[in-house]
């Protein structure tokens, strides 16, 4: 089944009992037994949800995965995952990891004893000096947030593979119907579904997606041991949101193209982010493990003055956090998306004061450089 | 304000636009900034969420904290909580608490160097006796699930707070409304809110309440950290739910008792545990410190055959996990809610395989105790 297909009939059967062709949401706590001696598939909503199951099945075949997990947030999945390792592991993470993921490990986890290099993972040398026989996994986002870099997913899951680590991949900004990093030799896909997949800013929810039933077990004992699981109403919404992946991709991606174009052009912007772009050092990386640049770009503005300028006075694209959505996004990832990373590692990092990124969502793209061109050239 | 009003009004004033007497759900992920460095007050969902925020002001209004806070599920927000300690620090909880608490404490936060000492928590000088010089808190479950212990809230505060220990209470089988363990001097309280706050079998959800500020602005960094938080749909529900607290107890309470006393006198029912009842060792206490002694029971058949028989045979009572809700369930809690924890520790609690546990929900009285009084019968399965 081509994807188009797989995302309209995959995860969702049709009822055989009444022919629904919606899921229906199953808003119960617990289900009733049958038999003492054995239970039925389900037995309480933290443990297993019709509704649930059929979103973590869908999103476990689009990564291409046996194992699929729904969360109350990207960070529920996130630190789910990170709960399988013990006090004295290392993880080797990329540099410019989202500034969340940074909080729970450099606080949390940090006080736990789990231990974290922060590497610039577009350079495999630097991956592979930073492994000590302490490493159990590499912790990975490509495209990053939000500086755009690209990783070579194949070759870190081999270096991985060979050192006996884990390979886990945060693929949020990409989805799978871009790139699917399990198909690279990966170990764990992990998402914030609130973004592309769910598509609508409308539900916070994460995914962690694994083809190794083993550790398909472990984090099942986990999401139900902590239980920071995702409602029925909201998994429902988000099996709705992804009926439209494809489509809501493609249109992005290809707005996302020409604003970037336009970009380059215009006085006021110092410096364009996009993978799409030839001269972006991992060009062809990101071609090779990707079907697509995706639509997230980030760009420098010449000075603090216009990039204030430009947050405050678009009109079509909303100034806020997050991305992913219908609705085009602005943001400001020093005091957003990276606010939770102290100051001097934000520089180090090269998260600028005038560094703005834009979620590029479902408006005409005509209208969009309008807006911006209003602001940046008036 | 009487607590029943409070419940009442929960979300009640915060929509000043239209007027409307209920919370909108606001299913919404992010909000507009209207400018740089300015904030409407709500960022991201995660964070806060203005649905979830009148959820989270309920719980802490009715229990009389200073900040409350949603999480997926009660296994989220104890999780949520374990995240205020670290590597090497002690905990003292209860011992025959819920399994699922059991779970996560043996399974998940021994691997990360926590280390538990579980006692009878209804005994004071037990948990004297389990102080260390790196404990860090009591982890304590007001009335005990599934043996219905009652622990003196009061002293073990006191005793918490002259060994420098946080007291968290699991007063999920009490609620707020007939114990209130913050004026008693515990410092977080925590609930499944799926069982009797919410009350209506229809969602997960776990809620925490904080009595001081700093000890809440540490909760909420985990809580928005982590991210396990509720989606705004589930807090409107259990909004709704909560608005019927009162009266959903006082009718369970009234059920509980008398179907207490009934099985009681049944000649195939050894043993029957109950708070209400005059001769449970916790009556007095509860008597004396609570509104109520809630409407859980739990009992032991006289013999193994007639668990099945009471589980397979009840048409009104429901074969089921969780409990709280309008509707009567009945468990197992050897094989289901307790199934974690280690045979030989179940077999010494009592947790043994005569043990059954009923939720007594809002349904007529004489009805469930007729459907009971069937199940005892021999003959055909309903």
């Amino acid at each position: 089944m081509k994807f188009a297909t797989e995302l309209i009939h995959g995860g969702n059967p049709i009822d055989p009992e009444h022919g629904s062709l919606s899921h229906p949401i199953y808003l119960s706590s617990t289900f009733a037994q049958r038999s003492m001696d054995h239970f039925g598939r389900y037995d309480y909503a933290r443990s297993g949800n019709p509704t649930r199951e059929a979103l973590e099945e869908a999103v476990a075949k689009l990564e291409g995965g046996s194992t699929g997990l729904a969360f109350a947030s990207g960070m529920a999945a996130i630190t789910s995952t990170f709960l399988i390792f013990a006090p004295g592991d290392h993880l080797v993470v990329c540099e410019d990891v989202y500034g969340g993921t940074f909080r729970v490990l450099s606080t949390l986890f940090k006080g736990w004893g789990l231990q974290v290099s922060f590497v610039d993972a577009t350079d495999q040398g630097a991956i592979a000096a930073a492994i000590r026989p302490e490493t159990k996994a590499l912790y990975l986002e490509t495209p990053s947030n939000p500086l755009i870099k690209i990783i070579d997913l194949a070759a870190a899951a081999a270096l991985a593979k060979e050192k006996g680590l884990l390979t886990i991949v945060d693929n949020t900004f990409m989805t799978p119907y871009l790139q699917r990093p399990l198909e690279l030799g990966c170990d764990i896909v992990l998402h914030s579904g609130t973004k592309f997949l769910n598509g609508h800013s409308d539900v916070i929810c994460g995914f962690a997606v694994t083809g190794n039933p083993e550790l398909g077990q472990r984090l099942r004992f986990i999401q139900n041991a902590f239980g920071a699981v995702l409602g029925p109403q909201d998994c429902w919404l988000v099996l709705r949101g992804l009926k439209t992946l494809k489509v809501r991709m493609e249109e992005s991606q290809a707005s996302a193209k020409t604003i970037v174009s336009w970009l380059k052009e215009q006085k006021g912007v110092a410096k364009v982010y996009y993978p799409g772009l030839p001269e972006h050092p991992g060009y062809e990386t990101h071609l090779s493990q990707a079907s697509g640049p995706g639509a997230v770009l980030s760009f420098e503005l010449a000075s603090y003055d216009i990039t204030k300028r430009l947050l405050e006075g678009v009109k079509l694209a909303a100034f806020a956090v997050s991305l992913g959505g219908v609705e085009s996004i602005l943001s400001y990832p020093a005091k957003m998306s990276h606010a939770a990373m102290p100051a001097a590692e934000r520089e180090a990092r090269g998260i600028k004061e005038t560094l703005v990124r834009l979620s590029v969502g479902l408006e005409d793209a005509e209208d969009l450089i309008a807006d911006m061109d209003q602001i940046l050239n008036r | 304000m009487n607590i029943a009003t409070r419940a009442a009004h929960i979300g009640l004033e915060r929509e000043t636009r239209t007027g409307a007497v209920t919370v909108p759900i606001y299913q919404t992920a992010t909000f507009r900034h209207p400018g740089l460095g300015q904030s409407t007050g709500y960022d991201y969902s995660r964070s806060g969420n203005p649905t979830r925020q009148a959820l989270e002001e309920g719980i802490a209004a009715l229990e009389g904290g200073c900040r409350g806070f949603a999480y997926a599920s009660g296994m989220a927000a104890i999780t949520s909580l374990m995240f205020l300690f670290r590597q090497g620090d002690h905990l003292i909880v209860t011992e025959d608490l819920y399994g699922g608490s059991y779970r996560l404490f043996e399974k998940i936060f021994q691997q990360f160097g926590l280390s538990f000492t579980y006692v009878d928590t209804s005994d004071l000088a037990l948990v004297q006796q389990a102080i260390r010089p790196n404990t860090r808190a009591l982890f304590v479950e007001s009335l005990t699930n599934p043996l219905l212990k009652v622990a003196d809230i009061e002293g073990l505060a006191a005793l918490c707070k002259g060994n420098g220990l946080l007291c968290i209470v699991d007063n999920t089988f009490l609620t707020p409304y007939l114990l209130r363990p913050f004026d008693l001097g515990a410092d977080i309280t925590v609930y499944s809110g799926s069982k009797y706050l919410a009350g209506h079998n229809d969602t997960v959800c776990g809620l925490v309440a904080v009595k001081e500020p700093e000890l809440a602005e540490r909760v909420y960094f985990h809580q928005n950290g982590v991210g396990a938080v509720l989606g705004p749909q589930d807090s409107w529900l259990t909004i709704r739910g909560m608005k019927t607290l009162t009266i959903r107890m006082d009718r369970q309470q009234e059920n509980a008792l008398a179907i207490a006393n009934w099985l009681t006198s049944h000649p195939e029912v050894s043993r029957v545990y109950y708070p209400g009842l005059a001769e449970h060792p916790g009556h007095d206490l509860m008597k004396e410190r609570g509104k109520g002694f809630g409407a859980m029971i739990a009992f032991e058949v006289s013999e193994p055959h007639l668990v099945n028989r009471l589980l397979m045979k009840t048409r009104l009572i429901s074969f089921a996990e969780s409990l709280g809700g309008v509707e009567s369930l009945i468990t197992f809690p050897q094989v289901q809610t307790h199934a974690d924890i280690e045979p030989e520790t179940l077999e010494r609690l009592g947790i043994n395989h005569l043990l059954l546990r009923l939720s007594v929900g809002i349904e007529d009285k004489d009805d469930l105790i007729a459907d009971l009084a069937q199940a005892f019968e021999e003959g055909e399965q309903a």
